[in-house]
């Protein structure tokens, strides 16, 4: 087991997370009020604070920024995949022919 | 027979097996939700109209701080145990399993909403959103013609009346009086349910999926904090691997839900 002093400090880090996860919530639905110019742009920056809020939650709660290889393997595979999902269906709407006029 | 490697890492990966076992399983939820991500990107940028609006947002921002908070508990309740102080622990796992119940009791109050909100689309080609008398549930236009009713009293909502006027209603917001409409003018009735659109079947599909992961992960952790906290007496190293492998999908099922607030909440 860790040494309960170890703990202690990973306990300041998690109640620190805790704070920057509530902070982020804020934010997103706060920047849903800022009206901008380009929906590309609103999804970016929803997306892009979700994905920070997540890294929080996986690398400080779940551990992932101090795992073992075997994980890393395991979650290598996994993003590749989840990437190759998400790529072949924007090559299969990319490959949708656009109608002469629009 | 014993079970290998619940408490003691194995020495080829480095870990217990039930840790590599819950990761090879996130690994597939990953994919799962993935798949729902990408019929979620594929179905709005499809549709001709994507409906925003419909969902009540401080409701849902509220719903995120429970789960966040529900998440930081369980890892404190892991922690807890770490430092041998079981009261802790038991303190910060009843919290996560309030939590969840919280979640899921919210969850299931913006669920009754939708079930009770209506569209009914007339034949003059408007369109009007508002709650039937009575407050009925899952209602519509084959279910009015098998109960042989010839009309419906109609309360519109302000803000989304289209042709409220046309009806008697009030389009200057709030709840107009309720106006009663035929049965022979109505092409279409149907309450926020999967089969309205494309917008409220992803929604339904994306969150109910979510929330039978927060039930399967809320009865886990209960067990947890109740009978099966008894091995902390018999085997305290394999019951906290226990904890940390149960927190280990309760953060994941946090994780899914703050993609799945945007998305569908704001967006």
């Amino acid at each position: 087991m860790a040494h309960s002093h170890d703990i202690s400090k990973h306990v300041r880090t998690y109640i620190a997370i805790f704070v920057a996860l509530l902070v982020g919530t804020v934010v997103t639905v706060g920047l849903y009020y800022v009206h901008f110019n380009s929906v590309a742009v609103t999804i970016a920056v929803a997306l892009v604070i979700a994905s920070l809020k997540s890294y929080l939650v996986a690398g400080f709660f779940m551990h992932l920024n101090s795992e073992k290889k075997t994980i890393y393997a395991i979650m290598a595979v996994t993003v590749f995949f989840f990437f190759a999902l998400m790529g072949l269906f924007i090559w299969s709407f990319l490959d949708i022919p656009t109608p002469k006029g629009l | 027979m014993d079970i290998p490697y619940t408490s003691k890492p194995r020495p080829d990966t480095g870990l217990y097996n039930a840790k590599v076992g819950i990761w090879l399983f996130l690994a597939s939820e990953v994919m799962l939700f993935g798949a729902l991500f990408s019929s979620y990107i594929l179905l709005r940028i499809g549709a001709d109209k994507w409906p925003s609006g419909l969902l009540n947002i401080p409701i849902g921002t509220f719903n995120t701080a429970v789960l966040i908070t529900s998440s930081v508990t369980v890892v404190m309740a892991w922690a807890s145990l770490k430092m041998n102080n079981f009261p802790k622990f038991k303190l910060y796992m009843g919290i996560t399993i309030l939590c969840a119940l919280a979640f899921l009791g919210i969850k299931s109050i913006e669920y009754k909403d939708k079930f009770t909100h209506y569209q009914v689309w007339l034949k003059d080609g408007t369109t009007q959103t508002g709650h039937i008398e009575g407050n009925p549930y899952f209602l519509n236009h084959n279910k009015l013609d098998a109960r042989k009713l010839d009309h419906i009293m109609f309360r519109s909502d302000g803000g989304h009346v289209v042709a409220a006027a046309e009806h008697g209603g009030n389009a200057k917001g709030g709840h107009a009086a309720a106006v009663k409409i035929e049965r022979k003018d109505i092409q279409r009735l149907s309450a926020y349910v999967p089969a309205h659109s494309t917008y409220f079947a992803i929604y339904f599909t994306l969150t109910a999926l979510h929330a039978l992961h927060v039930v399967g992960g809320s009865l886990v952790l209960a067990f947890f904090w109740g009978p099966g906290s008894k091995m902390w007496k018999t085997d305290p190293e394999r019951f906290t691997n226990r904890i940390e492998v149960g927190g280990l999908f309760w953060h994941f099922v946090d994780l899914v839900w703050i993609f799945l607030f945007p998305v569908l909440y704001l967006l």
